[in-house]
């Protein structure tokens, strides 16, 4: 399937991506465009290998077969040096925050700068101040990221991202967890950021108003496949069941709630094993190491 | 047939772990110059790796420095040689038991810490976050570590063999009345500068590159969750322990085998 409409202006391209964990193949010849100056959205159900597909941008992880190519390179052929290069370019917002647990909140938005330029501690201090009033949390500048809530470990990240101005932002589940206010005004934080630093945005994202109130273009996934995209309006009117229940929400459809499993009235009546056995699925990674050494 | 399966499967995924374990070493090694440029994060690793074992790796010296003066009086009172207490219980510390023992509690204190840290870094995604904003996490989070890990061994070593022998002193002169002079000048005549010291600090340098090796990468290669690094950290220190007392008798035969 290759059913993408290549643009000439794109900064991301992914091209008939495969990539296997373990046996379980997370995506299957997919290709995607990535528009600059945009605002694309990756959406689909949990499990679906979203944020691997951002690390798979990010260059963290490596495809099984297919290119990703990043502003015109192949990321994944790049040395070291210029990987280092190209990420600096690049912002990822990550789902936990993953901020250094052991520097405030000043010091970690101001840490990519004091690692990356020659600034002088006034420059650095006015720069992070500017950043953090963007997330709101000028005034938390002096709290540990063990005493921020998790949304605003998030928005802390988020200043952070963009401390080094990047031409292009990674958002793993920006919405996840976010209380009403904060997530009507990281919205509004995320559009602005994207008209007005002119930064392309990719969203990895299950809410599906939020995101589609900024998207200008989304793709859902579903088991390794594109199974829809478009504009937001095309998206809600898509003709896919497959898409009409993920974007409404429906317990039943294409997809079912439950993980495959054999019938429930045998599995109750018939357990060959205790239930409570401490034995692992088979497809559990930690099985082959189990032995401790 | 299974059984050859799992020898086959065993021995490749210990080959590939020690391959992974290399190539982490050389990393982490071509990192420390970048360590020099910022002596903060050497000092700040020095102070949690090293210091703070300092009340550990001292009290434990002073106690094996003690039973060290009660055994050894025991046994040397029955010869008549009681005045050579003092170089029994310091050749003993500075050639055996200062590195061997002081690795071992390092490994347990401050190497499991090691281990525990970096794996939950992982965890939290914080090393990840880290090479996405172009900072290698080896050069900034690793290296300091394993430099810090590696300079205070040799240090903690010579700490506890000194608490270790004022320890045998206060027993043997104090409590057995062995003669506090005949103590440290027979001490003195008889350790080998070159033979017992230099080869002491040589064994907890190993030591000591060896421990922080392992306690890092098994930090740094833990599955990223709970269980995983609670076992990580289990594998520093039974893994540390099999290398320290598995090198140490390498090194003595090496040392003083044909003595």
């Amino acid at each position: 399937m290759d059913n993408h409409v290549p643009t000439q202006d794109s900064i991301v391209t992914v091209h008939n991506l495969t990539f296997s964990r373990g046996e379980k193949k997370i995506f299957d010849d997919i290709s995607l465009e990535f528009e600059r100056g945009k605002v694309t959205a990756i959406m689909g159900p949990s499990g679906t290998g979203k944020t691997t597909l951002l690390k798979l941008i990010g260059g963290q992880l490596f495809p099984d077969h297919g290119s990703i190519m990043v502003s015109g390179r192949n990321i994944h052929h790049l040395k070291h040096d210029d990987l280092y290069a190209l990420r600096k370019r690049m912002g990822m917002l990550f789902q936990s925050g993953a901020l250094l647990t052991d520097m405030s909140v000043f010091e970690n938005v101001a840490y990519p700068l004091r690692e990356h330029t020659q600034l002088p501690e006034s420059m650095i201090r006015t720069l992070v101040l500017m950043k953090l009033e963007a997330v709101g949390l000028r005034g938390a500048r002096d709290l540990m990221p063990n005493e921020l809530s998790g949304g605003m470990a998030r928005r802390v990240a988020l200043a952070r991202a963009i401390a080094l101005d990047p031409m292009m932002i990674l958002y793993d589940e920006p919405f996840t967890g976010q209380d009403p206010i904060s997530m009507g005004a990281l919205v509004h934080l995320i559009k602005a950021l994207n008209t007005t630093l002119g930064l392309t945005s990719i969203i990895v994202s299950h809410d599906v108003h939020e995101t589609a109130a900024i998207a200008d273009y989304i793709y859902v996934l579903s088991e390794g496949k594109v199974i829809g995209q478009g504009t937001p309006k095309d998206i809600f009117d898509s003709p896919s069941l497959w898409v009409q229940q993920f974007m409404n929400g429906a317990a039943d459809g294409p997809v079912h709630f439950h993980y495959p499993a054999k019938n429930y009235m045998e599995d109750l009546l018939h357990s060959e094993k205790p239930i409570f056995s401490r034995q692992r699925p088979p497809n559990d990674r930690t099985t082959k190491r189990k032995r401790y050494s | 047939m299974e059984f050859f399966q799992n020898l086959g499967a065993s021995t490749r995924s210990s080959f590939t772990k020690l391959g992974r374990g290399s190539y982490f070493l050389v990393h982490l090694l071509a990192g420390i110059s970048s360590v020099l440029v910022r002596p903060r994060l050497l000092l700040k690793q020095l102070h949690s790796v090293g210091v703070l074992s300092f009340l550990i790796i001292s009290i434990s010296g002073l106690f094996v420095g003690m039973v060290l003066g009660l055994q050894g009086f025991y046994i040397l009172s029955r010869f008549g040689a009681e005045e050579t207490l003092g170089v029994m219980v310091a050749a003993s510390l500075v050639r055996e038991l200062g590195p061997v023992v002081t690795a071992l509690l390092f490994a347990g204190r401050a190497g499991s810490a090691l281990t525990a840290e970096i794996g939950l870094m992982k965890a939290t995604e914080q090393l990840s976050g880290m090479e996405m904003m172009a900072i290698d996490p080896i050069k900034r989070i690793i290296s300091p570590r394993f430099l810090a890990g590696f300079l205070s061994m040799p240090l903690l070593a010579a700490l506890f063999s000194c608490v270790g022998i004022i320890g045998g002193q206060l027993v043997g002169t104090g409590l057995l009345g062995v003669d506090d002079g005949a103590y440290w000048s027979q001490m003195q005549a008889n350790l080998d500068f070159q033979g017992d010291i230099i080869n002491g600090v040589i064994k907890s340098i190993v030591f000591g590159f060896v421990t922080s090796w392992i306690a890092l990468f098994e930090g740094y290669d833990s599955i990223p969750t709970a269980e995983g690094v609670s076992r990580a950290t289990t594998r520093t220190v039974v893994n540390s322990a099999f290398s320290i007392l598995g090198l140490d008798f390498i090194l003595t035969a090496l040392m003083f085998g044909d003595n």
